[in-house]
């Protein structure tokens, strides 16, 4: 038993413990997510279920998926959620859950059926997912996500950026609708 | 690798949608529902991330960041409807906004 076999399983249990206790944080917080009454509280643990979200991307070798999960979701979208929910104020406040009782059951039949589904699916098929492929060192670098972006998918590129755009215009004109009718 | 296999991320991404299911069809706040399905879309970012890893291709991120790109859209509509029903003083509840016309 080499040193070096040491510190290869003390790096193994090192990321087991970090994986879990992002794992846990991801789901406690998206428990939280749907379980506050006040929204604003929602948005604030939605972040940290996006944070513990990229902790889980770094130990799947994703480094420019973790940095841009970090800058675009927990960055710029959750301040334009904590931005309009600070704006309706009080109104933003809604009941827990509607509806008779018997349509909340079935919710949450339906949700614990789609978890079960997808589970067995899992259990089913994880001795063929056993053993990962070998990877370089630039797997996940953002050199390599632009080579790919520029060369094997440049039309999910393009599409992507008219997406962005249609959505961009979508929100003025909904903007600009919604001033016109208080005016006149 | 080290640390879990990809069958622990895709349970961990299972759960997350099943979380983000139950909160869009419990919840009647616009604003809890677009939150929980920013879940569900990273639920399915998640398993995107874990097998790009397993096979050792980057398509994978690629499209897992495009599925971002798209959510931050999602979001930009959503919430300009949320202001706009907002301004014309509508409940925001989802129950009762069960009619297109404005």
């Amino acid at each position: 038993m080499t040193a070096s076999l040491y510190v290869a399983s003390f790096g193994n249990f090192l990321v087991w413990v970090v994986w879990i206790v992002a794992a846990l944080g991801c789901l406690g917080s998206g428990a939280a997510v749907i379980s506050f009454t006040n929204p604003f509280y929602s948005a604030l643990a939605l972040i940290g279920n996006l944070a513990s979200l990229a902790v889980l991307y770094l130990l799947a070798s994703a480094e420019f998926v973790a940095a841009a999960q970090v800058l675009v979701y927990a960055g710029a979208v959750m301040v334009m959620f904590l931005f309009v929910i600070a704006y309706l104020g009080g109104r933003a406040d809604a009941p827990w859950a509607g509806g008779p009782r018997w349509l909340r059951l079935a919710a949450v039949v339906a949700g614990a059926a789609l978890l079960a589904e997808t589970l067995v699916a899992l259990l089913w098929k994880s001795g063929t997912l056993e053993h990962s492929a070998d990877i370089g060192p630039s797997f996940g670098s953002p050199a390599e996500i632009g080579r790919i972006f520029l060369t094997d998918q440049l039309l999910a590129f393009e599409i992507t950026s008219i997406v962005l755009l249609v959505a961009a215009v979508g929100g003025v004109v909904l903007a600009i609708q919604a001033h016109e009718r208080k005016q006149g | 690798m080290l640390g879990p296999n990809i069958p622990w991320y895709l349970a961990i991404a299972g759960i997350l949608f099943g979380i983000g299911a139950v909160g869009v069809m419990l919840r009647r706040s616009p604003l809890i529902v677009l939150l929980s399905l920013e879940i569900m879309l990273n639920a399915g970012n998640l398993a995107l991330v874990g097998f790009s890893r397993y096979w050792g291709n980057g398509d994978g991120q690629v499209f897992a960041i495009s599925v971002m790109a798209v959510a931050a859209s999602e979001v930009c509509v959503g919430l300009g409807l949320i202001v706009a029903m907002a301004r014309k003083r509508l409940a925001l509840d989802v129950d009762e906004l069960s009619e297109l016309r404005g």
